[in-house]
């Protein structure tokens, strides 16, 4: 199949691109773009890692193909916080709530909780654990991702540090 | 402590700030951003793709392999087949195990013969992975069935040898003092209980698969590797065994690795190949291991079972305790998996007082994935036992935590060797367990229990005490080294070999050396995963990172804090014996506002040498290696959880989850407790859900996470954790934590769902206890009960 041509706006900035017709999102993403923040843990659409935002859309990058994107804005783990480095609440209340160890699964949950938690801004304990199941992390035991969920979800992440 | 290996540090830093506190995390900007670097990020010029034709049989022999059609391919550099590959394998042996262990065969390609599905047979080099993917459809090989040997439980009996030279299957035997000996004990103690106990395949599973990059240049004679690795240093060290290159001209980096617990641990057969293969190409090799092939090739462990015997007196006092135990170590284990099979002889009393034991330990073939280490590779002694014990209660009428306070070793009675000559010290099992009873408040529990049966409701509790090596002393492992540099602005960079794999290891090592040396953590930064960069180590394996780590920054920070000091006392001319360390200043004591600052006093040491006292080398910079004072450092800890089990359905509904821990003194309370956690549900993932199965022809049968299930955030209960301080015999007292969660985990879970299936009878000896085998448990069990009517709930 000859590859095509897309257009898509990857965290604000637009690129054009000839694409053959197989490449998935995620290998787009990460090989032509160089956003290797977008993980790729199961390419089977099991894991979540490789979560991105498709039109605001949460969506999982191994399962879409680069072509689906065209025409769309695509928001990455890259495109997240602020062009000076500072993290969103979301990345903030990971940060305070040891809800990161190896950091592989991370991207895919700081984007899929994102975009729970503007569908969901006040969510019941059962929605967040719900609205987390679909994204898997060996490391944390997901203690430290339900307690940083609940606390960008009450809009509160003091840092717990001391000193 | 061992007080003979220099002398005593006279220069102190002040009072920790850092040790002991919640510190963010200073690894977690990089990677909440998306800018770590794992090894898949990796990007090199003109860089290729490997991808692995596999063998999709069991046990066969190969008669042809024709590369031709895929070499044809546009974009495919090579394909490469044992021939070509495996004639350049020097000394492929692991540090952990030795050169003169009796190791089974492991070949980077198949030769003659394919022992499991998923066996590599060939590598093909393309210019992308959709290419190499593409060609490796087209190898042809052509393979002559041969019978496998599937169940490693049968392997002894059967007529077929997964390796010829290997009788009966057999990799290797250990043991104690023969079972016979103890027959008396139990054929006359007052109570004896002797089970069978299965424990499925399951494995570690990061959700970062394996994989590297391998660079040649040709020109320089140096190989440049970028791995997902625990261990930088160990892969460097067995790449140069493999290849016969020098150790100095490869140089092995990994920034971020998604997780290991053990799979990562040392260089695999396909890790081989690419690295061999690196030498034939013209530029970087990347082999990314897909999801498949990592449930297909990337290793099983826990499969195992013992015939577990004990015996008590009238009173519940354990009199003997033994255990006969087989692993099933597939056809390729990774590493020698016989030697540390020990563990689960030697930890299988635990910490009880159990005047007499034994065990014997046997490791077989099979045609399956290899074994390979996974988070307390030893963990079925706690299996074992805490099941067991349960068992016992139960036949004798006694409840499981009374039992238990009856044998569980207390303080007053350490130091103390137990039977198999394991001697335990600095441990807390009854603390541990009496606070996690208390966390739960076990008399209510029991009342609630009571009532919901009252309601046909089934709530169980099940708990597990064990103690845990970490910090093993010996070997590779016995050491770990550390550079501070204090840059001649003041700030410091600290070196390790360490490397991100989730164990927080960068920030511990900044947090401890900020505290070191008295300054403020912000300005500490760590460089680590570099063998070109940082000092050799032993990897993160085996609970040691973090005790270790300690280890080599006080070690070398000691060195550092005395020439400060000196340059100090010179310049203030005051005595260097009244120098301290505060705040990034050094001080006189007791003179207020006397003092210079660490950025002063670094310009002297490198930019006004001539202002130095007589004697006194330019720079601040050390080196130290730190060995360690003990042959292994124990924990302990007692898990202990609540469930509701449907008996319709057969679901478990974890309902209180509570962990107590000894692990000495905490550097930082977060990272303890993440590690814990992660154990825990990985632990809980074992006992519940994951099953790595095959069928009975050898087909593996769970090749995607559709059907190899992961605990999800939807299913976990949330952790409560208790902790008891007693330090350990190293620097800092401080003691492994890493492992311990998936050690305590499954026999909690596995107690408590038997506690809430007691009333029928149901007896549990195999895992995982999926719903279907919950459901069928206690359909067997009504029906075995039915003859004694209304002794089984309906
Ligand atoms: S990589 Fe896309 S869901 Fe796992
Ligand atoms: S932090 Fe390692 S997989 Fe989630």
């Amino acid at each position: 199949m000859p590859d095509v041509d897309i257009q898509v706006r990857v965290n604000g900035t637009l690129r054009r691109d000839t694409v053959p017709p197989r490449l998935t999102l995620a290998d787009y993403l990460r090989e032509r773009c160089q956003l290797t923040g977008t993980h790729l843990g199961c390419e089977h659409g099991v894991c979540g890692a490789c979560t991105v935002l498709l039109d605001g859309q949460a969506v999982r990058a191994c399962l879409v193909f680069a072509v689906q994107a065209d025409g769309a804005q695509v928001t990455t783990i890259e495109g997240i916080a602020s062009p000076d480095g500072e993290l969103s609440p979301v990345q903030a209340a990971f940060r305070d709530h040891h809800g990161l160890q190896c950091g592989f699964c991370t991207p895919g949950f700081v984007i899929s909780v994102t975009a729970f938690l503007r569908d969901h801004p006040d969510p019941t304990d059962e929605q967040i654990r719900e609205g987390l199941s679909g994204n898997l992390c060996r490391c944390t035991g997901y203690q430290g991702i339900l307690k940083a969920v609940r606390a960008a979800a009450d809009g509160t992440s003091a840092m717990e540090e001391t000193g | 402590m061992d007080r003979t290996r220099g002398p005593v540090d006279p220069v102190r830093a002040a009072a920790a700030r850092y040790a002991g506190a919640r510190v963010a995390r200073v690894e977690d900007p990089r990677l909440l951003t998306g800018h770590g670097t794992f090894v898949d990020d990796v990007v090199r010029p003109g860089m290729l793709h490997a991808c692995f034709v596999r063998s999709p049989l069991a046990r066969a022999r190969i008669t042809g392999i024709d590369v031709s059609e895929a070499l044809a391919v546009e974009g495919v550099h090579a394909v490469f087949t044992a021939e070509d590959l495996n004639p350049g394998v020097h000394e492929p042996w692991y540090s952990l195990a030795g050169r003169d262990v009796p190791d089974s065969p492991r070949p980077p390609l198949a030769e003659d013969e394919v022992r499991f599905v998923g066996d590599p047979v060939a590598l093909v080099v393309a210019a992308d992975r959709y290419l190499a993917e593409d060609a490796a459809e087209l190898v042809v090989v052509d393979y002559e069935p041969l019978p496998p040997v599937v169940d490693y439980v049968t392997a002894r009996e059967s007529a077929e040898l997964v390796f010829p030279q290997f009788a009966r299957n057999v990799l290797g035997e250990l043991g104690g003092r023969p079972t016979t000996e103890l027959a008396p004990v139990f054929d006359q103690a007052p109570w004896s209980v002797r089970e069978t106990v299965y424990q499925q395949a399951y494995a570690p599973v990061p959700i970062e698969t394996r994989g590297l990059v391998a660079e040649w240049s040709a020109a320089g004679g140096e190989l440049t590797i970028w791995a997902a690795t625990q261990s930088p240093h160990e892969v460097r060290l067995f790449c140069s065994r493999l290849l016969g290159l020098p150790e100095h001209r490869i140089r092995v980096v990994m920034r971020d690795t998604g997780g290991g617990f053990g799979q990562k641990a040392v260089v695999q057969r396909e890790d081989m190949c690419v690295m061999l293969a690196a030498l034939k190409v013209p530029a970087a090799l990347k082999w990314i291991e897909d999801r498949r092939e990592n449930l297909l090739a990337a290793g099983q462990s826990r499969h195992e079972h013992g015939d577990v015997r004990m015996a008590f007196d009238a009173d519940g006092r354990i009199l003997a305790a033994s255990i006969d135990y087989v692993q099933d170590v597939g056809a390729y284990p990774v590493p020698w998996p016989v030697g540390p099979s020990m563990a689960v002889g030697m930890f299988f009393p635990g910490p009880y007082r159990v005047p007499e034991g034994t065990f014997s330990i046997t490791s077989v073939f099979s045609n399956t994935v290899g074994r390979t280490a996974y988070r307390g590779p030893w963990q079925f002694e706690s299996v074992a036992r805490e099941l067991m014990l349960d068992v016992a209660a139960r036949r004798m009428g006694m409840d499981p935590v009374e039992l238990r306070r009856r044998n569980l070793l207390r303080r007053d009675e350490l130091p103390y060797t137990n039977p198999v000559g394991v001697p335990y010290g600095d441990i807390s099992p009854l603390e541990t367990f009496e606070q996690a009873l208390g966390m739960l408040d076990y008399e209510a529990f029991r009342k609630e229990q009571e009532r919901a049966r009252g309601e046909g409701r089934f709530l169980g509790v099940g708990t597990c005490t064990y103690v845990e090596p970490t910090t093993a002393g010996m070997g590779v492992h016995g050491t770990e080294g550390a550079t501070i540099r204090i840059e001649p602005s003041g700030k410091v960079n600290v070196y390790v070999s360490g490397g991100s794999t989730g164990n927080s290891l960068e920030t511990t090592v900044v947090q401890l050396t900020a505290d070191a040396l008295g300054v403020d953590i912000a300005d500490v930064h760590t460089i680590q995963g570099d063998t070109a960069i940082t000092p050799f180590g032993g990897g993160t394996g085996g609970s040691r990172s973090g005790s270790m780590t300690a280890g080599a920054v006080a070690e070398t920070a000691a060195v550092l804090r005395e020439r400060i000091a000196a340059i100090a006392a010179h310049r203030l001319e005051a005595a260097a014996e009244d120098i301290e360390l505060v705040d990034g200043h050094a001080r006189v004591r007791g003179v207020p506002g006397a003092g210079l600052s660490l950025a002063e006093i670094a310009a002297i040491a490198y930019l006004q040498p001539e202002s130095l006292p007589p004697g006194m080398p330019a720079g601040l910079e050390a080196s130290g290696r730190y060995r360690a004072e003990s042959m292994i450092i124990l924990a302990n800890a007692t898990h202990l959880c609540t469930c509701e089990v449907d008996v319709t359905t057969g679901r478990v509904t974890l309902l209180r989850y509570i962990v107590s821990e000894d692990c000495g003194p905490m550097i930082n309370p977060s990272v303890v407790e993440g590690q814990i956690a992660g154990g825990t549900v990985q632990g809980i993932g074992g006992a519940l859900y994951e099953h790595l199965a095959y069928d009975a022809d050898g087909n593996p049968v769970t090749g995607t996470f559709m059907d190899y299930l992961l605990p999800t955030a939807a299913e976990v209960p949330i952790i409560e954790y208790g902790h008891v301080e007693t330090p350990g015999p190293g620097p800092g007292g401080y003691k492994g934590v890493g492992e311990g969660g998936a050690i305590g985990a499954p026999p909690a879970v596995i107690n408590a769902v038997a506690d809430a299936l007691a009333p029928f009878g149901v007896h549990i000896t195999r895992l995982p206890l999926t719903p279907e085998s919950i459901v069928t448990l206690v359909r067997r069990a009504r029906e075995s009960r039915a003859a004694e009517p209304g002794t089984v709930p309906r």
